[in-house]
């Protein structure tokens, strides 16, 4: 009994991670099927997402408004780096258009440091911490709240791909690019359109985990790195998928933190990457879904 | 006629170069500016190893700082924990991480473009996991201390005198390895596989194997200069080894420029000066402490990628040029027009 309670309370933990790994490696999946970047920068999006709410809240307004504050903000964070950096570099190859990525990504995490400097901050849990218990596990409203605000993501990221008119053209961008432009659809508006929704996703997830497990400039290279392997899993180009990914991860590395070692986490997570690139290289799910986002 | 002629011009390009490396110590007698020639040395073996592997084969590698690392601490626990001569450690070094970089290459060249990044970028992090949690071997996050110094014929290594010509030294001989290597067999093929794999496969080229053989000489560059680098400061860590500094050294290569031999040396002098400077400049700006200069470099390897994607070694090369003929006073056409008659002529 002792041990299911245990086995419990790290699912509760893998799973919170996992949803926000997830929202993640949906942005990096919508910004790579629409411009076939990998945008090694997307986690950063969560690390300013973090700290510009942390920074808002700190100035004395209210949560909810320096939530959505931020998230317009590194919204707009996003459309600039897109048009300086993805837009110029379009034509380039795929190491090229990688390596140009990493060079945005170390910037933002430079300008994370010089404005907030080393010092990991936090941010208050969104309804207190009152904890609820379920038999003898325990979950924490922030757990909910985190798992809460993805479900609603990924419910929102369907209705917007599937039943609104961007959403379709987007779509339509990453079926067919060439077909998509005979319909009058600018494949470059649309790749403005998906890394400005990857940022909006991003800055949501970094707020969600400031609570949780706090905020630094560089929380973001592990953050994006963890959402790549959910990707990956997903095989890239399947938005379900990769939020399965990201799960499993999520749930991998609690449940290696809990029962093994804190310091193999990472390991563990690389070595399903490596793993899943050399063995399945499109995906675990390849066979059973066939649909790209 | 012009490839010969290119070849005695980067000769003597070379050997000037080599001059230049060797007297300045004497030249410039100051310890500061012999520390920064030495850190510059040390990043001109590795990225020499990663320009090969980018320029000429195309690959791209977000895991080399795992393969300085696997040369730093094989060459400490060699040395230390067992006691052997550090000369035997660099040695051990370089086969451990050349068997590692065959083991991990085989499955991982077979990628391409986006997969290839993410799986290097994997076993990177995979190593600097087993450089914090091996404890009992690396010391773990505490570090990894009382490395001996070198010893040369009786004489130790403690200075950076001493240890800045065994590091050039080093240095010059990997750059000279790498220009051979691009001349030969090996250099042509991975040329028509950069160029497209498809046709060097159908001409009868591995490219696999061509590729893995690249792969595993840019892993020894890095697991020597890793093991100098143990030996000069004698004390080691992970964080030296994690993703960070793989970056580091790909945002020198692609300063440097990839195509070119030299390139690795040249973004790496870049990268290490420049630095230095702006931990001079910044501090009248921002009180913050830290790695801020990255947001120079993170800029400045977009700049240049979308602005100047062969690096600045080609532009460095090609002033050198205009500055030998600048006797004859000629245009570039001219120039060209001479080149062919001569070609014509011969």
């Amino acid at each position: 009994m002792e041990l299911f309670n245990q086995l419990l309370q790290l699912m509760i933990t893998g799973i919170t991670v996992g949803s926000i790994y997830a929202l993640i490696a949906i942005g990096f999946i919508i910004t790579y099927n629409i411009t076939g970047v990998l945008n090694f920068a997307q986690g950063e999006f969560a690390m300013f997402g973090a700290l510009i709410c942390i920074s808002l809240v700190g100035v004395g307004l209210p949560l909810w408004i320096s939530a959505i504050l931020s998230i317009v903000l590194v919204t707009i964070i996003g459309m600039g780096f897109e048009r300086l950096t993805i837009y110029p570099a379009r034509h380039s190859s795929i190491p090229t258009m990688i390596i140009i990525t990493i060079g945005a990504s170390i910037t933002f995490r430079g300008i994370g440091l010089i404005i907030w400097g080393t010092q990991p901050t936090s941010l208050k849990p969104f309804s207190g911490d009152t904890p609820i218990h379920l038999w003898h596990a325990v979950i924490l409203p922030q757990n909910i709240w985190a798992i809460g605000l993805s479900v609603f993501c990924f419910i929102a990221m369907y209705l917007f791909f599937n039943k609104t008119y961007v959403g379709k053209a987007v779509t339509a961008c990453v079926i067919n690019r060439s077909a998509a432009r005979l319909m009058g659809i600018k494949p470059e508006t649309m790749s403005l359109a998906a890394v400005s929704v990857s940022a909006a996703l991003g800055a949501l997830a970094g707020i969600i985990i400031a609570p949780i497990a706090g905020a630094s400039y560089s929380m973001g290279l592990m953050l994006g790195m963890k959402a790549f392997v959910a990707a990956v899993i997903g095989g890239l180009t399947n938005a379900p998928a990769a939020v399965l990914g990201a799960f499993i991860i999520g749930i991998l590395e609690s449940f290696t933190a809990g029962l093994w070692s804190s310091g193999l986490q990472d390991a563990v997570s690389f070595a399903v990457l490596l793993i899943v690139l050399f063995f399945l290289p499109n995906g675990i799910f390849a066979k059973s879904s066939g649909n790209r986002v | 006629m012009n490839g010969k002629f290119n070849h005695y011009r980067s000769l003597w390009t070379g050997s000037s170069i080599t001059l230049l490396v060797l007297l300045l110590p004497i030249l410039i007698p100051s310890n500061y500016i012999l520390s920064i020639m030495i850190m510059i040395g040390f990043y001109t073996i590795v990225c020499t190893g990663l320009t090969l592997l980018m320029g000429q084969a195309g690959q791209i590698s977000l895991g080399h700082a795992a393969f300085y690392g696997i040369g730093g601490y094989t060459s400490a626990i060699v040395s230390t924990t067992l006691g052997w001569s550090p000369w035997l450690g660099i040695l051990i070094g370089m086969i451990v991480s050349a068997i590692i970089a065959l083991i991990i290459g085989t499955p991982t060249l077979k990628l391409k473009g986006n997969y290839l990044a993410l799986a290097t970028l994997g076993f990177g992090v995979i190593i600097f996991v087993f450089f914090k949690e091996l404890k009992g071997l690396t010391g773990g996050l505490n570090g990894f201390y009382g490395i001996p110094y070198l010893n040369l014929f009786g004489y130790y290594l403690d200075s950076d005198f001493g240890f800045y010509y065994l590091i050039w030294l080093v240095a010059i001989l990997g750059i000279v390895f790498a220009s051979n290597m691009i001349r030969s067999r090996v250099g042509r093929a991975l040329k028509a596989v950069h160029d497209s794999e498809i046709a060097a496969n159908t001409l009868g080229i591995n490219a696999q194997k061509y590729k893995l053989q690249v792969f595993v000489i840019s892993a020894v560059y890095a697991s020597v200069s890793g093991s100098l680098y143990a030996h000069y400061v004698t004390f080691i860590n992970p964080e030296l080894y994690d993703v960070m500094s793989s970056i580091t050294y790909l945002i020198m290569v692609v300063i440097g420029g990839a195509a070119t031999v030299w390139g690795g040396a040249v973004g790496a002098a870049i990268y290490v000066i420049l630095g230095e400077l702006l931990k001079e400049i910044i501090p009248y700006f921002t009180d913050t402490t830290g790695e801020y200069q990255i947001v120079f470099f993170g800029i400045l390897l977009i700049l240049i990628l979308i602005y100047m994607p062969n690096g600045v070694a080609p532009i460095l090369s090609k002033g050198w040029q205009i500055v030998s003929r600048q006797k004859h006073a000629v245009s570039t056409t001219s120039l060209k027009k001479t080149e062919v008659a001569g070609g014509d002529g011969s």
